[in-house]
């Protein structure tokens, strides 16, 4: 398997996990409501993605299988959402948040550099498609960096000092 | 005379037809109270419009120290004489027996009257615990859009640099938040850019998402008038409904909701792919350009066809009329601001013009409307969170020039993020990290989305709530101590409308018991906090409205909205818009008539956010992006809305006004006239769906979501199929049960529906995207329950189960009101 297929693949990894923790953190502060909100829509930017990834593979000899089957709301989210809802006034949950949207930010930033590394090798071998495929996905990436950066921004001074 | 004639039933009177480029003939209208002549009333005091976002020029006529009526100002810029029905009515609020008198504090769980010392410590006692022991971040302001620009600054300065909180906002959140913002994304500041007159000069008007018959009846006089006269404009709705705009338009979109920024993308798509921009002032006046194009390539009227189930055919005539206008004049308001991608949305109204190069000339009117009467005051004086003057809280050099002018320090301001907006303040309160909200001249139990949970919110023992207000309101009941205010027509002070026109509205009678201006109360809670500036005064000098009003001069020098040409003398006259300095003393009609200055890094208000997101984007991209100030076009691609219809919830929910009311109807409820054309909630479906679901015109339903359920009389109207429509008005304050629904039985709030979702850029609430179904809870001509156990009837115009739907229904005005 080439480099780039090798970085295909942890990129076509990372979003997919990307896309399940940021619908994983929606469910979590369901009663953040922004977050909630925007964390949903975000999260199609990665599953998105994910599907082109999967779609570039075979022409870099690697076999992806593209975003997960959405289940169906399930027990589980039922009992992240009940478990947001009774938190939801405890100030506690307010640092767990911060922590999310911390990791949610760092797992953006390991993706953006994995789209760095591919626009790099697309550009070294005149990879017309790859190229491509970086720049209409690789902005989004930024932009879910940007937005859990925001947050946490806005958030921090509140959450952390009058708790 | 004491009255014009009944303006119940034709809110919107004779016409006057005027042709393209003349003035708009002058109406006077007027309306006195039983029995008073013109030539009783002993004084004539200036004022404006309190009841709507118009700002229409009047006279308050008093007799023996009574308000006994109002006459419009025929020499005014703004309405030339006319008045609407909520201000010809509306004053007789202010003669309500119910006003709050004295303060009120809570003992034993119960309200009680005390003198203003005792609620006021309490007040400051409260303030001063919090602020020592979890500091400022616990002191939270929600206020409103209805005070006047001087207590709006007096608010201001005491919460950014005398608490030094960033927990600032009001109730303009839930109406001309996405104003502002659309106006910062693509100009770099807030700041009107057209002109009423611009009606008077256009050949094509378009409203998007805009009932301005029923919001601005006196604008919309002027529209009918032009409709009337020789060469009249063309006209263009966008509205899910079939309001009176959408009977007179050439071209009647009625897209889902939720599905704006599709619709607008297409016409976008249309406009370009048929070559009808203006390349050369693209080329000189805007960046971004490009982005637009690419980003809407794909938009075609047959793709938006799909999203907003509106004819491709449609779609292209709309277009075919955007871009063969040679002066288009467009208007915005809640049908956008309210919905899905509020800001995506209107900022693509402010791409439509740019790219057609139509700003700037009489005419060519872009106007990001207004709800409320006070609101652009709410935003240029910070009371909406911001730094006043649009300054930008990411500049330092802004804030640098805010601390001279308090002469506080620089990191005394906070500035460390953008401020708190009216939603999250309720999560941070709900969320336990705010202790204390001081509520003035708004009512969040009612006009915030899902009343159960801000009931809830209010309601907690570890939240200090203070509320200041006429009337012992919803939300006035879950406070720990109420304060009675002075209202218009009771105090002096300023104001300025959606058009930037600024007007001086004095007091004419004494207030009712001890009940006080809204600045008053502001300077006497800043003297017992005793806020100091940097070297040791009073943080806050002033005494009188008009020392405020100076103050506020200063801090306006220099800005976007600069009032330093404007003096309370010069405005008895009447109003004048902003900009006004000693350049130009007679105001500014348009904004951007020659560039985009306050676009430029260095002034701008904001360097802008992500359209999907709402991040804030950096000071360092936007000056790579934006060099020379010039207005910035951004894309937006559609995202499908939040909630959306679904198996349970087969409908769309949206809510919104009537003619006859005003917010909660705090004031308007207490009109006679008003109260009487709509004294109760009533649902509107159209005839088709109605069929579809088994209802009939009449029955009692209940609109169900997730959220809550209330009653109301269904009304069958032409709308979209699957909408339904809900005023937002109607609470509780008129009911047994005073500030929440009868236990266990459905409301009557519109809000108890509504979602807890709000637009990522603006913040402001979403309060027509919603999923509802709606059932029957009673068949037309079996009155409701709580009228036959008798609850009900202390209500005025309680139910009037019979005629519901047919006195008001049925006649030319029945779908709207």
């Amino acid at each position: 398997m080439s480099g780039i297929g090798l970085t295909l693949r942890a990129l076509h990894d990372g979003e997919r996990d990307l896309e399940a923790d940021l619908l994983a953190v929606a469910e979590r502060h369901r009663t953040e409501h922004e977050v909630h909100h925007i964390a949903t829509d975000v999260a199609r930017w990665s599953r998105e993605h994910a599907a082109r990834l999967a779609a570039l593979g075979p022409d870099h000899g690697v076999d992806l299988s593209g975003p997960r089957d959405h289940t169906a709301p399930g027990a589980l989210t039922a009992l992240r959402e009940k478990a947001a809802q009774a938190l939801g006034r405890r100030p506690e949950t307010g640092l767990l948040l911060l922590e999310d949207l911390r990791d949610l930010h760092l797992a953006a930033v390991r993706n953006s550099l994995h789209w760095e590394m591919l626009a790099q090798a697309a550009q070294a071998t005149r990879d017309r498609t790859l190229l491509d495929l970086v720049t209409d996905c690789h902005p989004q990436t930024l932009r879910q960096m940007r937005w859990t950066n925001t947050m946490i921004k806005v958030l921090s001074p509140q959450l952390l000092v009058s708790v | 005379m004491n009255s014009s004639p009944d303006r119940i039933a034709d809110p919107w009177g004779v016409r006057s037809p005027y042709a393209p480029g003349d003035p708009w003939p002058s109406r006077t209208d007027l309306h006195l109270a039983d029995g008073v002549t013109e030539e009783d009333v002993e004084q004539w005091v200036p004022s404006a419009s309190i009841l709507h976002s118009n700002g229409d020029a009047m006279d308050i006529a008093v007799r023996d120290g009574r308000i006994v009526g109002v006459r419009g100002r025929a020499a005014d810029r703004v309405n030339r004489g006319r008045l609407g029905p909520k201000d010809l009515y509306g004053w007789q609020a202010n003669h309500a027996p119910d006003r709050l008198t004295r303060p009120l504090v809570r003992e034993n769980g119960r309200l009680v009257e005390t003198d203003w010392d005792t609620a006021l410590d309490r007040v400051a006692a409260r303030t001063r615990t919090l602020l020592d022991e979890r500091g400022p971040g616990s002191v939270g302001f929600y206020t409103s859009g209805q005070l006047f620009l001087e207590e709006y600054y007096t608010l201001s300065v005491l919460a950014h640099a005398g608490v030094r909180t960033n927990h600032l906002d009001g109730n303009t959140r839930l109406c001309t938040a996405t104003a502002a913002e659309a106006l910062k994304e693509s100009f770099g500041s807030d700041g009107q850019p057209g002109s009423y007159e611009d009606i008077d000069h256009a050949d094509t008007i378009a409203l998007f998402g805009h009932n301005m018959a029923e919001t601005q009846t006196v604008l919309w006089m002027r529209v009918l008038d032009r409709l009337e006269g020789s060469d009249p404009p063309r006209l263009l709705c966008v509205d899910p409904r079939y309001t009176p705009v959408a009977r007179r338009a050439d071209v009647h979109l009625a897209p889902r909701p939720g599905t704006n920024v599709a619709l607008l993308n297409a016409l976008l798509h249309e406009i370009i792919r048929t070559g009808r921009i203006d390349r050369a002032y693209v080329d000189a006046h805007t960046v971004g350009y490009d982005e637009l194009a690419a980003g809407v390539e794909r938009c075609t009227p047959r793709w938006a066809a799909r999203i907003c189930d509106v004819p491709a055919a449609e779609i292209e005539r709309a277009a075919d009329l955007l871009g063969d206008a040679r002066r288009l004049t467009s208007t915005v308001l809640q049908g956008v601001y309210q919905s899905h991608q509020a800001s995506a949305a209107a900022v693509q109204v402010n791409n439509l013009h740019l790219i057609r190069g139509m700003l700037g000339r009489p005419g060519c009117g872009l106007m990001q409307m207004n709800g409320q009467p006070t609101a652009q005051n709410t935003r240029e004086c910070g009371a909406d969170g911001d730094l006043p003057g649009f300054r930008n809280w990411q500049n330092d050099r802004h804030v640098a020039e805010l601390a001279e002018i308090w002469n506080v320090e620089p990191d005394g301001i906070p500035h460390h993020g953008p401020p708190t907006h009216a939603m999250q303040m309720f999560r941070y309160a709900e969320q336990g990290s705010l202790r204390l909200l001081w509520i003035s001249g708004t009512n969040p139990a009612v006009s915030l989305p899902e009343l159960g949970r801000i009931r809830s919110i209010l309601a907690q023992e570890r939240l200090f709530v203070v509320v200041q207000d006429l009337f012992l309101n919803e939300t006035a009941q879950l406070a720990d101590v109420v304060l009675p205010a002075a209202t218009w027509g009771e105090k002096t002070g300023t104001f300025t409308n959606a058009d930037r026109t600024v007007h001086l509205s004095e007091k004419a009678v004494e207030p009712p018991g001890e009940a006080r201006a809204d600045l008053d109360i502001f300077l006497d809670f800043a003297a017992r906090m005793d806020f100091r500036d940097k070297d040791g005064g009073p943080l806050i000098g002033w005494r009188d409205p008009q020392e405020a009003f100076a103050a506020w001069q200063r801090c306006s020098a220099g800005r976007p909205c600069d009032y330093t040409g404007l003096s309370y003398d010069k405005l008895r006259d009447g109003g004048i818009q902003w900009p006004c300095t000693e350049d130009a003393p007679d105001g500014t009609a348009r904004l951007y008539t020659d560039g985009f200055d306050h676009a430029h890094p260095d002034r701008c208000e904001s360097y802008g956010k992500d359209m999907v997101t709402g991040a804030t984007v950096t000071p360092v991209e936007y000056r790579s992006l934006n060099p020379d100030g010039k207005a910035v076009i951004k894309a937006a691609e559609y995202l499908p809305p939040h909630e959306d219809a679904s198996a349970e919830y087969p409908l769309q929910l949206i809510t919104g006004r009537t003619v006859y009311h005003f917010h909660t109807r705090t004031k308007t409820g207490r009109a006679p006239e008003l109260n009487a054309a709509a004294p109760d909630v009533w649902a509107e479906i159209s005839p088709a769906e109605a069929a579809a679901q088994g209802l009939a015109d009449g029955d009692l339903v209940r609109v169900t979501t997730p959220r809550g359920v209330i009653e109301a009389r269904l009304r069958t109207v032409a709308i979209r199929d699957g909408v339904v429509f809900v005023p937002f008005h109607y609470g509780y304050w008129d009911t047994p049960e005073g500030h929440r629904p009868p236990d266990g039985r459905p409301g009557r709030a519109a809000n108890e529906t509504t979602v807890t979702d709000w637009d990522p850029l603006s913040k402001q609430p979403l309060f027509k995207t919603a999923a509802a179904r709606v059932t029957l809870a009673a068949r037309r001509g079996t009155p409701r329950r709580q009228d036959t156990d008798g609850a009900g009837t202390n209500r005025p115009g309680a139910d009037r189960t019979d005629t519901h739907g047919t006195d008001t229904h049925g006649t030319d005005l029945g779908s709207t009101a």
